[in-house]
């Protein structure tokens, strides 16, 4: 029994000590958004790179998820005789959930695990200690323009991911099960309000900051080897992921 | 004058330096030796200030570093120069951007200038030609001479030097040696270097630190070390199998 305390107090100990880092981690990036110089060129390629390289499977997976949502829900709407609500059902669930957090968990995937590993090869190649010996601060030069780019794209990526979710409920629900175009949009813009976008709006924003703070970290902190970048890899998705759900849910509660 | 004085790192238990005190004059050439895995890395990464020691002084200049802030830490390493074992190229940048970097982030020179002083700095190394490659485009060899142009760039007072020649063959090897003698007689820095090239590297260095079981064994100059009678230094410039060094950790 004392032998199971002991570990158990050792995990929660060695847990509450990883958690103080990251959040001192995530702070000192913070803390440098605001302060010169800033790295607009590096944002840039962030932004690219967090936007532009996730375009095709945001693309893809936003118009199937909304083709998925207009079948289920035309066959639950269809009990009830409320067929014609298909439009704002698929608007509101994309716009209030599955948006921010499919496109998230698809980010995570794409562009989170790529930074992770990027910045682990960096670590293990001392590229991240030559920026330090040039006097220069590595959170400055990597994990800032990270942050700040995610912020941006992901409420981008997400009203993407949003209207193309909402075409690909109209090419299942009016071109395939024959509701009407006219009632799809129309009643989707008496029932879509503007609280709504901005929960969309909000869980996106901190969706962005989460995926890169993780991704950073992890990456930042790597461990050596190819094992080491491995490991920081699976754990920076894994963690992102959670995180993203976890966090979808208490803001949900609190702005629903 | 750097001063290394009773310095102790351990990482996770293990004693890795355990008091070791090196003095490395300025404008001289230091070769830190020792089995692969005794701690020279960690020894000099104390000197750039990116560990710092359990207990003991890293005095630069009678400065010393282990007690100094971020802000005060960095003044220190902007006459500071480092090549890396790997070389730490910035893969995302062409070789004459990696070259430039230091120059564009911390000085107000002109473009035109950076470009020129870039340019010189790669035909010093020999690579006048290849500043338009990317790091995976280079040989291991150009890699180092192109890392050696970048750490030199800003014309450092210190430069380190960690296993400059690793994994090159003898003759890249000799040539990397003769470069760092050649560009510390042009600009006379401080150099401490990492090395396993013995008794290579003897010809170009004032001084060598033999490091055992965390403490500085032995030191001096190359005609004092390699005729020591320190049993373990003995064979380690020997390369014996028997001797006082563990050969199995």
């Amino acid at each position: 029994m004392t032998n199971f305390l002991r570990i158990a107090g050792r995990y929660a100990l060695s847990t509450l000590r990883e958690m103080g880092r990251m959040f001192l981690f995530l702070l000192s990036a913070l803390e440098m958004i605001f302060k010169p110089p800033f790295k607009f060129r590096q944002l840039l390629k962030q932004m690219r790179f967090f936007g532009n390289k996730s375009l095709l499977v945001i693309l893809l997976t936003g118009s199937f998820t909304g083709m998925v949502l207009a079948l289920q829900l035309y066959y639950i709407l269809r009990k009830f005789g409320s067929d014609a609500l298909l439009g704002p059902g698929i608007a509101l669930s994309l716009i209030r959930e599955l948006g921010p957090v499919l496109s998230a968990l698809m980010v995570t995937g794409r562009a989170g695990s790529a930074l992770t590993a990027e910045l682990g090869m960096m670590r293990i190649s001392e590229q991240i200690d030559a920026l330090t010996a040039m006097a220069l601060n590595p959170i400055r030069y990597l994990i800032v323009p990270n942050i700040v780019a995610a912020l941006i794209v992901f409420p981008l990526v997400t009203a993407i991911f949003d209207v193309i979710g909402i075409f690909g409920g109209y090419l299942v629900g009016v071109k395939l099960l024959g509701i009407s175009g006219g009632t799809y949009f129309s009643l989707m813009e008496d029932y879509v309000e503007m609280k709504d976008v901005l929960l969309g709006f909000y869980k996106s924003i901190s969706f962005g900051l989460i995926v890169a703070w993780i991704s950073c970290y992890k990456g930042f902190n790597s461990g050596f080897g190819a094992a080491g970048v491995s490991k920081a890899t699976t754990e920076a998705v894994v963690l992102s992921s959670i995180l993203i759900l976890v966090w979808d849910y208490v803001l949900g509660s609190f702005l629903i | 004058m750097i001063e290394l004085i009773g310095l102790y790192k351990s990482f996770k238990g293990q004693n890795v330096l355990k008091g070791a005190d090196l003095l490395i004059p300025t404008g001289k050439i230091v070769t830190v030796v020792g089995k692969s895995g005794c701690g020279k890395s960690v020894l000099v990464k104390h000197i750039m200030g990116l560990l710092r020691p359990d207990a003991g002084q890293v005095l630069i200049d009678g400065i010393d570093i282990t007690k100094l802030g971020l802000a005060e830490l960095d003044r220190i390493r902007e006459k500071l120069g480092v090549l890396f074992q790997g070389g730490a190229l910035f893969d995302s940048m062409t070789v004459a951007e990696n070259v430039a970097f230091p120059l564009k982030e911390k000085t107000n020179m002109k473009k035109a200038e950076i470009q020129d002083r870039v340019m010189r700095a790669l035909e010093d190394v020999g690579l006048g030609d290849r500043g338009s490659k990317f790091p995976e485009e280079l040989s291991g060899g150009m890699k180092k001479r192109a890392a050696l142009a970048r750490a030199l760039i800003k014309e450092p007072s210190l430069v380190i030097f960690d296993e400059p020649t690793t994994g090159l063959d003898p003759v890249i090897t000799s040539s990397i040696h003769k470069l760092i003698k050649t560009t510390h007689d042009k600009y006379g820095f401080t150099a401490v270097i990492i090395s396993h090239e013995v008794p290579g590297i003897f010809g170009i260095v004032d001084k060598v630190a033999v490091l055992h079981n965390g403490i500085i064994e032995e030191a001096g100059t190359p005609d004092e070390i390699s005729n020591s009678i320190n049993p373990v230094v003995k064979q380690f410039i020997t390369g014996s199998l028997e001797g006082p060094i563990d050969i199995i950790s």
